[in-house]
């Protein structure tokens, strides 16, 4: 019994023997002077993996008295989680070694909190859920302020961690109403128990609780003041790693709460989010306009994108569970293109963020700014590119649960956002001339990110590579 | 070949501009020339490609002919064919690009990256005139904003980073409510298959929405959605403001390609989807829809009469000069949808000329200003005799193809509504007004301007360039039958499917236009 039990948590494991063994390794080993093998390997590991999950089939499991489950949907996100967290990997090793971050902690810091996320989008159980969360958010604290001299890194970690301790409190205390009321912390026997018909008050306010801790997370307004200021101060490989795996992780569990545990009180759920969705649009949209700093723009533009997402969510129908996951997968797609492309600017050997230095970019250096230039216009979610299906899906399954002012509000918001991305084009291709200018960065790793990110935005429109079939797997995996 | 054909002639720029990405280099002017030539090359041949769909096309057949189709994602499908009303256009556009290309010859900065966003936006137009399936036609009609956005920004005038930004938001903005109705469409008739949603018949019940009651329901909301988009476009009035600026802004080229081939996408759209698809809400709106035109037409010919810059009288005129389209569309008979097409087609020769004689004068003074000119008839006859000929089309001389369409638009919409004809027959006499005050100010009486003492007459090249336009003009002028044979079956099928799902949905048609 317990072998099956461990056969399939086995990716976790060997994730996690992984990370240890490294550890020993470095500590005992070479430290800083291995931090690239260590790199290396720790994506290479994560790849596998991800091929793993990637060709896991439509069996579903549970393991550990139904705390843990292996199902398409988990295994949906973890391979997005692992392809991602490896990409980020290798896009940052070139960036860490030149700006002397190269810490061998790094790449193990991530493994740990990639286990985490891999609990989170398992857990069938509000203790699994609360382990897989804070697994992945203690080791994100401490990645955010690696660069341990820096005052706005060490700024940023420690925002980062107060507010990220003050949402698991709120989820915390959600999930100890939840089993008060409900008498389980087991998500079957949540449902069994509101199947009854008995939707206790308490119940209620757990839930809320517990959407509220996991908004924090996937920095849902009203809950993401945190973003801006953790994006800006951590470093800019941090950054990138922020946006996208933990966001996967936080919208995958989000998705298992409500659709699974919580089904039954969707109306109850369903104006929470989205009013969240219709709040993260417009303030993302918003917001991002007066931005100079492009991580603060970026970490605008993915609550923007959040909130997208969240329309899908927010339908309740399968439609609308296939449609976020399909928005993330394409999220991520864009997100690792552009920070592959934020990582490689720099002027005199320094790192810089101010969207002003990318002026005349496309006179200076065409290639990487027409990549660029692509991915914000995918970005923006103008057609033909692959970000404006993203949307087309979401709209729809807006459409399908009924919530059509949801969808009006969706492109309204759409077309405010549009303006801040359109300015970073206009910088670039005909922005007034300044004597300030980007370093032509010899990466070869960074440029075929950001050009094959841009590529796929392209020719991605031909069959979405075949993710729309992998999420209609995933998505009626988790709605039976 | 001829299943493939349409996509042949609309990918052919695209496979193009790629070639040209990425196996042309250097800065010089010598590359320069080298993408220059292969882009007028391009455009040549899809030109030339292009006659093979005017010559296999059956004008009889009023189905869609050349069909393609092939399954793609989320249940869309990927279907390009042409019928009466779309084949012209796409023939427009491949006739008109070469021209544009040729004429911008003077262009020197960014050479191969503005000859890789003409030839994207190629394929991107004809992709909208062929486009069977309703996302593949949003794919295609909102894609062109990205490379105009850049041909605006990078290569525009001194305020090209208003323009470009009011251009590509406002044009957003517009079409974005389309999506909306397009995602309501597929998911109340379960395909986005074009031909399937013409024979659906769209919910027309009156409800009540916010307490407002919506007469023909469901067809009316989807038909304002599109109008928001297509009026945009079109521009109709008051929705008009983008086009000036942008006009203005515009290098020659985009300003002719904006004239001549964007702006038809409106009316194309009103032909393509309002009416057939939602012809209860386009009865309940036809009203509203005339009289914006005609103010349109009254009020911005006014406004033209007035403009000191010769790109904005002229981009004026084209408002004015839509606004026939829409008044031919909308009176829903032969002669005014024949018309409406007609004009549009003309329209696209005759301001796509005119916005190239302001180039040509512009590359020699660089102003637009009408002030900075006076008796240029002194120095440049030939310019003068071709400025003359398309002022006098734009006026709507007969035996120029501008008069068919007028006179086709005015027919038909004298049948549905007299006071709307009267109306608009007056901006007949407004364009006269404003298009030949403006010749008399830039080319007659005596040259006293000193800066212009020494200005050079058309180059071969230009002429060459208005050789084309001025043989069309006269051509659809003096023998209209060319191209409303081809129109006229199309049209007529529309008509019919037009009124029977009126008096389907227990509208006669007759009878309530007889009461105008």
């Amino acid at each position: 019994m317990i072998q099956n039990d461990l056969n399939l948590i086995l990716p976790e494991i060997l994730l996690s023997l992984f990370a240890m063994l490294a550890l020993l390794f470095g500590v005992y080993r070479g430290q800083d002077k291995k931090t690239a093998t260590l790199t290396l390997a720790t994506a290479g590991l994560m790849l596998i993996v991800g091929m793993w999950m990637i060709l896991g089939g439509s069996s579903s499991e549970a393991a550990f008295n139904n705390m843990f489950i292996s199902d398409a949907f988990s295994r949906y996100a973890k391979a997005l989680i692992l392809l991602s967290s490896a990409a980020v990997l290798i896009m940052s090793l070139g960036y860490m070694l030149r700006h002397d971050l190269g810490r061998f902690e790094y790449p193990i810091l991530i493994i740990f909190s990639v286990v985490g996320m891999m609990f989170m989008v398992s857990a069938n159980d509000l203790m699994v859920l609360y382990l897989g969360l804070e697994l992945q958010s203690l080791a994100l604290y401490v990645v955010a302020s690696i660069r341990r001299e820096s005052l706005k890194s060490t700024e940023a970690g420690m925002k980062y961690f107060v507010l990220g301790a003050l949402s698991s409190g709120l989820l915390l205390y959600g999930a100890s109403l939840i089993y008060g009321y409900s008498g389980s912390t087991n998500f079957q026997s949540i449902i069994i128990s509101l199947d009854s018909g008995s939707v206790s008050l308490g119940l209620m306010f757990g839930m809320i609780l517990l959407v509220a801790g996991l908004a924090f997370k996937i920095s849902a307004v009203p809950f993401h003041m945190w973003t801006p200021d953790v994006y800006e101060g951590s470093p800019t490989p941090v950054t990138a790693f922020l946006s996208t795996a933990p966001k996967i992780a936080a919208m995958a569990l989000f998705a298992r709460v409500v659709y699974d545990a919580f089904y039954v009180l969707i109306s109850d759920w369903q104006q929470v989010v989205a009013l969240m969705s219709v709040l993260s649009m417009f303030v993302g949209a918003i917001a991002a306009i007066g931005q100079t700093n492009i991580k603060r723009l970026m970490a605008y533009s993915s609550i923007a994108h959040m909130g997208y997402a969240m329309i899908g969510l927010a339908s309740g129908t399968l439609l609308g569970l296939q449609a976020m996951l399909v928005y993330m997968a394409i999220y991520l797609a864009m997100n690792i293109g552009t920070f592959a492309f934020i990582m490689s600017m720099e002027r005199d050997g320094q790192p810089v963020t101010d969207i002003g230095s990318l002026s005349q970019l496309g006179v200076k250096q065409p290639g990487r700014a027409l990549a660029m230039l692509v991915l914000l216009f995918s970005l923006a979610g103008v057609p033909p590119l692959v970000g404006f299906f993203g949307k087309l899906y979401v709209l729809r399954a807006a459409y399908d649960a009924g919530l059509i002012w949801l969808a009006v509000m969706g492109v309204l918001a759409s077309v405010i956002g549009a303006y801040y991305y359109l300015r970073l084009v206009y910088l670039m291709y005909f922005g007034e001339k300044k004597d300030l200018s980007l370093d032509v960065v010899k990466s070869p790793i960074l440029s075929g990110f950001a050009a094959t990110a841009a590529v796929v935005m392209v020719i991605g429109i031909i069959n979405l590579f075949g993710i729309e079939a992998a999420a209609s797997l995933a998505a009626s995996s988790l709605i039976n | 070949m001829d299943y493939f054909l349409l996509s042949i002639v609309t990918f052919i720029p695209a496979i193009s501009a790629l070639i040209l990405l990425v196996v042309a280099r250097g800065n010089d002017a010598a590359a320069a020339l080298v993408a220059k030539r292969f882009a007028l090359f391009a455009t040549g041949v899809t030109f030339f490609v292009s006659l093979f769909i005017i010559a296999q096309f059956e004008p009889e057949n009023t189905g869609f002919q050349m069909v393609e189709e092939a399954e793609w994602i989320m249940g869309l499908k990927y279907k390009l064919g042409i019928d009466g009303i779309s084949v012209l256009f796409v023939i427009l556009t491949t006739f008109m690009m070469p021209i544009v290309v040729w004429a911008s010859w003077g262009i020197e900065v960014r050479v191969k990256e503005y000859m890789i966003a003409f030839l994207l936006l190629e394929t991107l137009m004809l992709g909208v005139f062929m486009a069977l399936d309703l996302v593949l036609f949003y794919l295609f009609f909102e894609a062109g904003l990205i490379p105009m956005f850049l041909i605006i920004g990078i290569w525009g005038g001194a305020n090209r980073v208003y323009a470009s930004f009011k251009f590509f938001l406002y044009t957003l903005l517009g079409s974005v409510l389309m999506l909306i109705a397009m995602v309501v469409m597929y998911a109340e008739a379960g395909t986005t298959d074009i031909e399937s949603l013409m024979l659906h018949q769209f919910a027309f019940d009156d409800f009540n929405l916010f307490g407002f009651q919506i007469l023909g329901g469901t067809q009316t909301l989807l038909f304002l959605a599109f109008f928001a988009s297509f009026a945009v476009k079109m521009p109709m009035w008051p929705v008009h403001t983008w086009l000036p600026d942008a006009h203005v802004q515009a290098p020659t080229a985009g300003s002719v390609v904006l004239a001549a081939i964007l702006l038809k996408m409106g009316g194309y759209g009103f032909l393509r989807f309002s009416l057939p698809m939602f012809p209860v809400g386009s009865y309940i709106m036809t009203d509203f829809i005339l009289w914006l035109s005609v103010i349109a037409i009254v009020y911005t010919s006014l406004v033209a009469l007035v403009q000191s810059d010769m790109k904005k009288l002229i981009a004026y005129s084209s408002v004015a000069h839509m606004g026939y389209v829409t008044i031919g569309i909308f009176a829903a008979n032969q002669q005014g949808i024949d018309g409406a097409i007609f004009q549009m087609l003309s329209h696209g020769f005759i301001s796509g000329a005119l916005f190239l004689c302001v180039g040509v004068i512009y590359d020699r003074m660089h102003t637009r200003e009408i002030e900075a000119y006076g008796g240029l008839v002194n120095r440049m006859p030939a310019y003068a005799l071709i400025f003359m000929f398309f002022t006098m089309a734009n006026v709507g001389l007969p035996g120029t193809s501008g008069f068919v369409g007028e006179f086709l638009t005015l027919v038909g919409i004298f049948k549905v509504n007299t006071w709307i004809a009267l109306l608009a027959t007056s901006g007949v006499v407004l364009s006269a007004a404003y298009a030949l005050w403006l010749y008399r100010r830039v080319m007659m009486g005596d040259l006293i301007k000193e800066a212009l003492r020494t200005i050079q007459d058309m180059s071969l090249r230009e002429r060459a360039v208005f050789a084309p336009l001025v043989f069309m003009t006269l051509l659809l002028g003096v023998y209209p039958v060319l191209a409303l044979d081809l129109i006229g079956p199309s049209v007529q099928s529309l008509i019919d499917n037009y009124n029977s799902a009126l008096s389907i949905a227990g509208i006669d048609g007759n009878t309530i236009i007889a009461s105008h």
